[in-house]
C-alpha cells in the first residue's frame, strides 16, 4: 500500500512530505506510548500515533519509521515538523481516532509488526 | 583496556530538559551511521541509548553519556547524579515505574525503559546509590556474525 493510498483511505491530511506518497508501505504499528514503539517498532513501519511531541519524531527516527499518522486530528509542535523535516519523515494526520485508523488500514490489507522485538 | 578505544565522545544531558529529550540519541544515531556500524546493531543501540537518555532527563539532575567503540564493541556509559534507584530489581521488572504525569505526556515513563535497554544489548550492568546517581553499561559486540 503506498502512502497515498493511506492518504485517501484515511481522509488524511499530509503535513510534510507530499513528495514521498509513493513510498511503499508493508506494514504498521499504533500507540501512544513511546517506550511500547521502542519495543515493538522495526525498520519500515508506518507509525499510528497520538502522541504529538517532538518526542514522537524522535522515537520514529531512532527506529527507522518510514512514516508517522497522527490519529484523532492531532498534529506535531513546531520542533517534531523541523526535526521531521531534517530527518525527512512524512508525517500525515487523520481526524480517525486510533482504533478506527489502525481498523481502516488492516481491513484493507495492512498488517500489523510481526513478532515482539527486533531480532537481535 | 583503553589503549584500543578508535572513537570515543561525550554527552552532557540536562535532567528536566523534556524539550530536548532525544537529541542526544538522535546524534549517536547519525555517528554510528557515518562509522559504518552493522544497521540492526544502529538500532539496538539507539533504542538503549534513547531509553537511557530519557530516563536521565526524566528522573536525575543531570548525566554524562559517553560513547566509545572498539573493533570489537560499541560502549554506552550512562553516569548521572540524581535520586539514584532503591530497588533495582523492582525498577528492572516491566510495568514498575515512579513517572510522574509530565513524563507520561511525553509517552514515556511505562516501565519498559530499563527493560528495553536490557533486551536490546549484549552486555547490561546498572549500579546504583540512592541519593546519588545511577551508572549504566551498555554493551554491543560488533564482530558477531549477523542471525538470520
Amino acid at each position: 500500500m503506498t502512502l497515498k493510498e493511506i492518504k485517501e483511505l484515511l481522509q488524511a491530511e499530509v503535513i510534510i512530505g507530499e513528495e514521498r506518497l509513493d513510498d511503499e508501505i508493508t506494514f504498521a504499528g499504533g500507540s501512544d506510548l513511546m517506550s511500547d514503539v521502542l519495543a515493538f517498532g522495526k525498520p519500515g513501519i508506518l507509525l499510528l500515533t497520538g502522541l504529538s511531541n517532538a518526542q514522537s519524531v524522535r522515537t520514529a527516527n531512532i527506529i527507522d519509521a518510514k512514516a508517522i499518522v497522527y490519529v484523532r486530528g492531532k498534529k506535531p509542535d513546531k520542533m517534531g515538523i523541523e526535526l521531521a523535516r531534517e530527518i525527512g519523515i512524512p508525517l500525515l494526520s487523520t481526524k480517525f481516532m486510533m482504533y478506527t485508523a489502525c481498523g481502516l488500514l488492516f481491513s484493507h490489507g495492512l498488517p500489523g509488526v510481526s513478532g515482539l522485538a527486533y531480532k537481535k | 583496556m583503553s589503549s584500543d578505544i578508535e572513537f570515543s565522545q561525550k554527552f552532557e544531558i540536562n535532567g528536566g530538559d523534556f524539550s530536548n529529550a532525544g537529541r542526544i540519541s538522535t546524534s549517536i544515531k547519525e555517528i554510528l551511521k557515518e562509522i559504518g556500524i552493522e544497521p540492526s546493531i544502529i538500532i539496538r543501540a539507539s533504542i538503549a541509548s534513547y531509553e537511557a537518555e530519557m530516563n536521565i532527563v526524566m528522573y536525575a539532575q543531570r548525566g554524562v553519556l559517553t560513547l566509545s567503540i572498539t573493533p570489537e564493541k560499541l560502549h554506552l556509559k550512562l553516569e548521572d547524579e540524581g535520586a539514584g534507584i532503591e530497588n533495582i530489581e523492582m525498577a528492572m521488572k516491566e510495568g514498575f515505574s515512579t513517572a510522574t504525569d509530565e513524563m507520561r505526556e511525553m509517552g514515556f515513563g511505562a516501565g519498559m525503559g530499563l527493560p528495553n535497554i536490557k533486551k536490546n544489548a549484549d552486555k547490561f550492568e546498572i549500579s546504583s546509590i540512592p541519593n546519588k546517581g545511577t551508572t549504566l553499561d551498555i554493551i554491543f559486540c560488533l564482530n558477531k556474525k549477523e542471525k538470520n
